[in-house]
């Protein structure tokens, strides 16, 4: 069936089997990579993407369900990394593996764009369903409370130097 | 990260040994290590475009400095790291190099493998040659163009000085006569001093995570070939069945679908037992389609009948029976004996005994196994996330009939390894099927393909036994030890070194083991051994501690005194046996300071919390823990805090990565402890996906406090060694807080309610 939607901004339309997963929509026809494949059954997170701003996850989403709707995948939270959560995430370097980290982030900007300050109870709640096989959730958290800082700070100024070593 | 060590597994040990010692005495660096090293011809084409003084290094005429990361990186740092120690000695600023992930390669690499936490001690120095190299090479042009003498010329950020005079060349203005440089007498290099250390011991970020953090693709599973075909591919729910017959041409009709076939590879390839890595069978129906979603959706049409084999009648209730059974009988074999442990645990005036049980469990890379291939004019690529290419160009090369010369292998990034990616089963299997197909095709394992298709941490028990003298001293130690294996071999990270510890620090000791037959394939999991050894180990030391009324701290350090006279001298012993270089001041340095940092002894607790401590060595690297946790009236369990303390030698190499990794360490011991089992019934793995197999979850990740000591040791790995203190120092945290002592995982499968 043919399906039209925006990602990231920008239309789509695909002819797909109905229920064929977003996820495998955005990954092999429309080549957007960036969300990964964890589980196939909504249980890692792996694949979080936001539909019309909500944290869903696009593994077990048929894509007949996404018509006419805005999603928003890793690709699309910022053009050049400059998102502040995905700012904190790489001055924290949170990553290890890095293979949960799109959904993680995803899960994340969902949460700030609701509770710009969250608590730990706020990230708990958000967060508890995006598995880490790494168990980078010491930074993850962190990070969080770093771009929820950063967002409303005025000077970024430390930011400017995109060396990758920590000053 | 984990894997074949060199006390696991002795055919890597007298490898490495080899090429360490040749490197060490300088002779065959530059024939084995750096080959192309200062050979011109190589540069092709274009020979004054760019320095490229050996394997690791790329200068152009603009001054960009391209290191190449030889090791496969999963997640534990390596691709930063490894460059790290070649920039530092190259004397170039980390914020003008490039890094660049080279393909496996066995005419330019060594070791080029991510197992057994090896990176760190196998190349601390190569790679710091490598760059010091390039650097002298650089003086040297300089000096001749300058007409100085090189003892004149110094180096600083990519700039060659000669400070006399004022003048100064960057590096890339040096590239042409560099290029004609001779290599220099590795044997007379000189490296830096550790004072001088710019980059080594400062914290840099990881050379992926901006490509991470904005989605870039990067892993096996987002490789895309022009023309590429999607398949799955269907085993034996039991292990060593095969296919008796399916509906292929049902599967064959359903939408999209190109090709449905039948593999059969006869029997188990290669060894499973003794540290194999390739024991397992090639024998499914594989399923290739347009799309990954039109082959999986075809495998939902797919029903076979399969011949099981006699894998069927196994499970992990029948194994929990023999081992029962085999505790009450002679053992099989014994390992290593000290003293008369019979007559002393007779005599002794306190003794305990305790039966210890830890599970099946699995990888579960969050990234499923996947690899692309292509097979065109008689020659094999591949694009895979794999631990350890050469293992799998060799069963790839030898199953398929194809030269290892024909077989190209891309080392993509590994969505998580763990010692998964040590096999290269999907690998072949993506071979086979590409070559069947006549087409590119990627082969992506569902969630459900991962977890019931492992090569699993195999499940152990302990049959201990401990007396302890009238002063409280360990006296006598008993462990019957019982396993999988066939005769006297164990099953791959299903064995036990002779003298893992407290071998040599009690008098009287007895390490025997029996073996029952295992169908599963094994394999090593995240400080394979050490993760199931040091639960048993370390809790029951615990409980000799209690028996002996002391507190377990305390126990412990008089334990690490009591050294047995033929325990060598502090770093002299030969590295032949698992725990023979077990280090007796190192362990009691990290121990003594993790329990001031924890405040051990000193913090007060409710009731229903407690602290735990415990202890071990593996991968060269010294590891001390205290967990605090609570248990609720319910029984529900709550890890509060960690602290830790290494010891790994010398340098940290990358702190900001180091901390990451201990803590994604301690974590994951954790999690094995709280919840993870693989159980066996009729043959099949009986958990499926994260519903039944379980993670860490965000809202169970305590703080995680973590110190380390250096010491005057060469740095090791940082991948594993502090996961297995993990999990007793929970355990007897939990004791401490409820009375009840843990003599099996998981945690989840006990009552911990209290009132």
């Amino acid at each position: 069936m043919t399906v039209t939607f925006k990602v990231n901004g920008k239309p789509a339309t695909v002819d797909v089997p109905r229920d064929m997963p977003l996820l495998w929509v955005l990954r092999d026809v429309l080549d957007l990579k960036g969300t990964k494949f964890g589980c196939g059954a909504a249980q890692c997170g792996a694949c979080t993407v936001q539909v019309r701003g909500v944290p869903t996850r696009s593994c077990v989403l048929p894509v007949s369900a996404v018509q006419g709707s805005e999603i928003t995948t890793i690709e699309g939270l910022s053009s050049d990394g400059s998102h502040p959560l995905q700012r904190a995430w790489e001055e924290l370097d949170v990553p290890q593996c890095g293979y949960c980290q799109a959904g993680q982030l995803m899960s994340a900007a969902a949460l700030l764009a609701k509770k710009p300050q969250p608590s730990d109870a706020d990230i708990d709640a958000a967060m508890d369903g995006n598995l880490c096989r790494c168990a980078t959730y010491i930074r993850i958290r962190q990070a969080i409370h770093r771009a929820a800082v950063m967002k409303t700070a005025t000077d970024t100024s430390h930011f400017h130097d995109s060396g990758r070593s920590v000053p | 990260m984990s894997g074949p060590s060199t006390d696991v597994t002795g055919r890597f040990s007298r490898r490495e040994f080899l090429q360490v010692s040749s490197i060490a005495g300088g002779g065959l660096l530059l024939a084995t290590f750096l080959k192309p090293f200062g050979a011109l011809e190589a540069l092709g084409a274009t020979p004054t475009a760019e320095f490229t003084p050996n394997a690791f290094i790329r200068i152009t005429p603009d001054g960009i400095v391209t290191i190449i990361a030889q090791n496969p990186e999963i997640g534990q740092g390596v691709k930063t790291m490894l460059p790290m120690l070649i920039a530092e000695e190259l004397d170039v600023d980390w914020k003008d190099v490039h890094v660049e992930q080279a393909p496996y390669d066995a005419t330019k690499f060594n070791n080029q493998f991510a197992g057994g936490s090896r990176a760190t001690p196998t190349h601390w120095m190569p790679m710091r040659r490598a760059g010091a190299a390039a650097r002298v090479m650089l003086i040297s042009a300089a000096a001749r163009k300058w007409g100085v003498p090189e003892s004149e010329c110094e180096t600083a950020s990519g700039v060659v000085h000669h400070r006399a005079s004022g003048r100064a060349l960057g590096y890339g203005a040096l590239v042409e006569a560099a290029a004609s440089v001779p290599a220099p007498d590795l044997k007379t290099l000189a490296l830096k001093d550790a004072k001088d250390f710019k980059i080594i011991g400062t914290s840099i970020r990881g050379v992926d995570t901006h490509a991470i953090v904005t989605g870039k693709p990067l892993y096996g599973i987002d490789v895309t070939l022009p023309g590429m075909l999607y398949a799955t591919f269907e085993r034996c729910p039991v292990f060593g069945g095969k296919v008796a017959n399916a509906n292929l041409a049902e599967v064959r009709a359903q939408p999209g679908v190109r090709h449905a076939f039948v593999i059969d590879k006869g029997s188990v390839l290669g060894d499973r037992n003794g540290g194999g890595l390739d024991g397992f069978t090639l024998d499914g129906v594989a399923i290739v389609a347009d799309s990954w979603w039109q082959a999986k959706s075809a495998r939902q049409k797919l029903r076979v009948s399969w011949n099981e084999g006699a894998g069927a009648e196994q499970s992990s209730a029948g194994f929990a029976a023999s081992a029962a059974q085999l505790s009450t009988q002679p053992p099989q074999q014994t390992l290593h004996r000290d003293g008369d442990v019979e007559t002393t645990l007779r005599s002794a005036p306190k003794t305990v005994r305790a039966a210890y049980f830890y599970p099946f469990i699995a990888h579960a890379t969050l990234e499923p196994q996947n690899c692309t291939a292509q097979f065109r004019n008689g020659k094999l690529e591949l694009w895979a996330g794999t631990q350890f290419p050469e293992i799998g160009r060799g069963l790839i090369g030898k199953t398929l009939g194809i030269a290892e010369n024909d077989i190209t292998i891309h080392i993509m990034r590994g969505g998580g390894g763990f010692g998964r990616r040590l096999h290269s089963d999907f690998m072949l299997e993506a071979a086979w099927i590409a070559k069947a197909a006549g087409a590119p095709v990627k082969l992506l394992w569902t969630r459900e393909d991962d977890i019931q298709h492992d090569f699993y941490r195999p499940a152990g028990w302990h049959y201990l036994a401990g007396g302890v003298d009238a002063n409280g001293k360990l006296v006598a130690w008993r462990n019957h030890f019982v396993s999988f294996g066939e005769g006297k071999t164990f099953a791959t990270s299903a064995s036990m070194g002779p003298l893992e510890f407290p071998a040599r620090f009690v008098p009287n000791f007895a390490l025997e083991a029996s073996v029952m037959p295992l169908a599963l394939p094994t394999g090593y999991i995240r400080a394979p051994v050490s993760n199931g050894v040091a639960f048993a180990t370390q809790s029951f030391i615990d409980e000799l501690a209690h028996a002996a009324g002391k507190d377990p701290m305390q126990f412990r350090l008089e334990l690490l005194a009591n050294v047995q006279p033929d325990v060598p001298a502090s770093g002299e012993a030969p590295r032949a046996q698992r725990g023979s270089d077990f280090d007796a001041e190192r362990m009691r340095g990290v121990l003594e300071l993790v329990a001031e940092k924890s405040g051990w002894g000193s913090r007060p607790l409710p009731r229903g919390s407690g602290m735990g401590i415990a202890f071990h060595y593996s991968h060269s690297g010294y590891f001390a823990e205290v967990v605090q946790a609570r248990v609720s009236r319910a029984g529900k369990i709550s890890v509060d805090k960690v602290w830790v303390v290494g010891d790994v030698g010398s340098d940290i190499i990358n702190p900001l990565n180091a901390e990451n990794q201990v803590q994604g360490s301690v974590l994951d011991g954790i999690a094995e402890a709280l919840a993870q089992e693989i159980t066996i019934e009729h043959g099949r793995v009986v958990q499926s996906n994260f519903h039944d197999f379980h993670l860490l979850r965000l809202t169970q990740a305590p703080p995680v406090e973590v110190h380390f000591r250096k010491t005057r040791f060469e740095p090791t790995g940082i991948g594993e060694p502090a996961l297995p203190p993990a999990v007793p120092a929970l355990c007897s945290a939990i004791f401490a807080a409820t009375g009840k002592r843990i003599r099996s995982l998981p945690l989840s499968k006990h009552d911990l309610s209290w009132t």
